[in-house]
């Protein structure tokens, strides 16, 4: 589905990303993990290309290499970038409106999404940033399911949030595995990491060190040591 | 005359101030919310729009009213093209460095008045007002265009309020506005989005001044004034908000027509700009503007 080769990124003289091989497949989540710094939200904007990069990013045969930001979306790769982001004086509505309109997608797309999020369906009209942070994080994985993307990039979506919460984003996670989208989750909590992970890359030094199963995961405690410290 | 219909008298004065004011500011608001950057040459905008208003109405044969009505039409756009192809070719290329723009609209604005000043030349000249009703009331006759300037700068503004807020080009700004980073990530192209906002920022002065020319001269260095007025406008509605810029252009334009009318107009322009003093003391993000 999405293969990167050789991608570095840096943010002006420093380089953050060297090297980085690492594919995504559809139907599976994609977890990437390591240490605070390491480079992994730099990894998703580079994909975005919303940093400097390098390399060689691939999408279902598509180079998207030389694409601008705003084409890398329209071909499908979705991002709920860390910190939620959304658009905050915007309603509910208009922050869906403008994830539909990415890729075209029309009212089909939108009742699907609130589907997934009925407690949105309640609060089209409320402004984003009054939503409480739960409901904020729904709203961008919902704003991000209305391109109907192939590969949906996560950045730390459980951050600070409640874990009825937390099980909710899962359910939903493991939903899209049958849909056939890409999954790539950056998350830095193990337990989460090993309920939905289908495979899991290990980043240290700005660059992939290794990707092995989720399966059996559990009990390599020394892998998590070194490379998240946990 | 007594008190009251002077009053009357200098309050209509005053509308018709605000509005186009109103017009003006809006544009200069909607170039710095959207895009976070000052344009200094919005006024040499407005000039532009009134010199080539100047021009369409002198050339296109018939009454008044078919020439001013031709200016109406095709000089906003023009006005809003060029600006465009100077956030193209100017202000992209400095990444929106807010200090490097203030410079270079610096520099547009001498360039657009030395360009007027040797095609247009150093004269004021007038534009005739395309029709030439007068409203007859009890006390005192007033211009029936001057009324117009007033309805028409409202239904502009209208629509760029519809605009902003019904269509998906209005969305696609708001969004830009609050995070170009995010935006781009949702597949907006910002650089579209950012040359259609400075364009039509400049299109709203020179609309402004298309309405404005039949009431007065075209010259110029007439940009000045309405510049400094309109900075005063956004700072005192708060830069980026377009209610506040409404408000504030009331505010400037109604007490500019009153202390205009029974003192002197220098005194209303020192008495904006004490107010925009104690804004920036007291309320720094200006009447509506929400904090940093």
């Amino acid at each position: 589905m999405l293969r990167l080769e050789g991608v570095s990124a840096s943010y002006g003289a420093v380089t953050v990303l060297r090297d980085v091989v690492l594919e995504a497949r559809g139907g599976e989540v994609t977890c990437i993990m390591g240490r605070n710094g390491v480079g992994k939200t730099t990894l998703m904007r580079a994909i975005m290309g919303l940093v400097a990069r390098q390399g060689r990013f691939v999408l279902d045969g598509d180079d998207l290499s030389a694409l601008p930001a705003h084409e890398v979306a329209r071909h499908g790769i979705a991002l709920v970038p860390q910190g939620r982001r959304l658009f905050g004086p915007l309603t509910v509505a208009e922050n869906l409106e403008i994830g539909l309109m990415t890729r075209h997608r029309g009212r089909a797309v939108h009742e699907q999404v609130l589907d997934l999020f009925p407690r949105l369906r309640e609060r089209l009209g409320q402004v984003s940033q009054t939503l409480s942070g739960g409901e904020q994080q729904m709203l961008a994985i919902a704003r991000a399911l209305c391109l109907e993307p192939k590969v949906l990039l996560l950045d730390e979506p459980t951050e600070g949030l409640q874990p009825s919460m937390i099980a909710a984003i899962r359910e939903v996670l493991l939903g899209l595995k049958s849909t056939g989208v890409a999954t790539v989750l950056v998350e830095q909590r193990v337990d989460a990491v090993l309920q939905v992970a289908d495979r899991v890359a290990f980043m240290g030094h700005g660059t992939v060190a290794e990707v092995v199963p989720g399966a059996g995961l559990r009990a390599d405690a020394p892998r998590f040591a070194a490379y998240v410290g946990v | 005359m007594s008190f009251g219909p002077f009053l009357l008298l200098a309050l209509m004065e005053g509308l018709v101030s605000a509005a186009v004011l109103a017009l003006m500011a809006s544009g200069l608001s909607l170039v710095f919310g959207v895009m976070r950057v000052v344009n200094v040459a919005h006024g040499a905008f407005f000039m532009t729009g009134a010199v080539l208003a100047w021009f369409v109405a002198g050339h296109v044969p018939g009454p008044p009213v078919v020439g001013w009505l031709v200016a109406l039409i095709i000089v906003p756009p023009l006005v809003g093209l060029l600006a465009a192809a100077v956030d193209v070719l100017v202000l992209k290329r400095l990444e929106y460095e807010p200090e490097a723009v203030i410079v270079a609209t610096i520099g547009l604005l001498y360039i657009l008045e030395q360009v007027a000043l040797l095609s247009f030349g150093p004269d004021a000249r007038p534009v005739a007002a395309p029709f030439s009703l007068r409203l007859q009331l009890p006390w005192f006759g007033y211009s029936g265009y001057k009324l117009f300037v007033v309805a028409a700068a409202g239904a502009v503004l209208l629509a760029v309020w519809l605009v902003m807020t019904r269509t998906r080009f209005g969305l696609v700004m708001r969004a830009t506005q609050v995070d170009r980073v995010t935006a781009r990530a949702f597949g907006i192209n910002v650089d579209r989005v950012y040359a259609g906002t400075f364009g039509l920022g400049a299109a709203l002065a020179a609309v402004a001044a298309v309405l404005v020319v039949p009431t007065t001269q075209v010259h110029y260095l007439m940009g000045g004034d309405p510049l400094l007025l309109s900075f005063i406008t956004v700072i005192i509605g708060g830069l980026g908000s377009l209610r506040g810029t409404l408000v504030a252009a009331l505010i400037i334009g109604l007490s500019d027509g009153v202390i205009s009318m029974f003192w002197a107009p220098t005194l209303s322009k020192i008495i904006a700009t004490l107010l925009v003093a104690l804004v920036l003391v007291f309320r720094p993000q200006g009447l509506f503007g929400a904090k940093a």
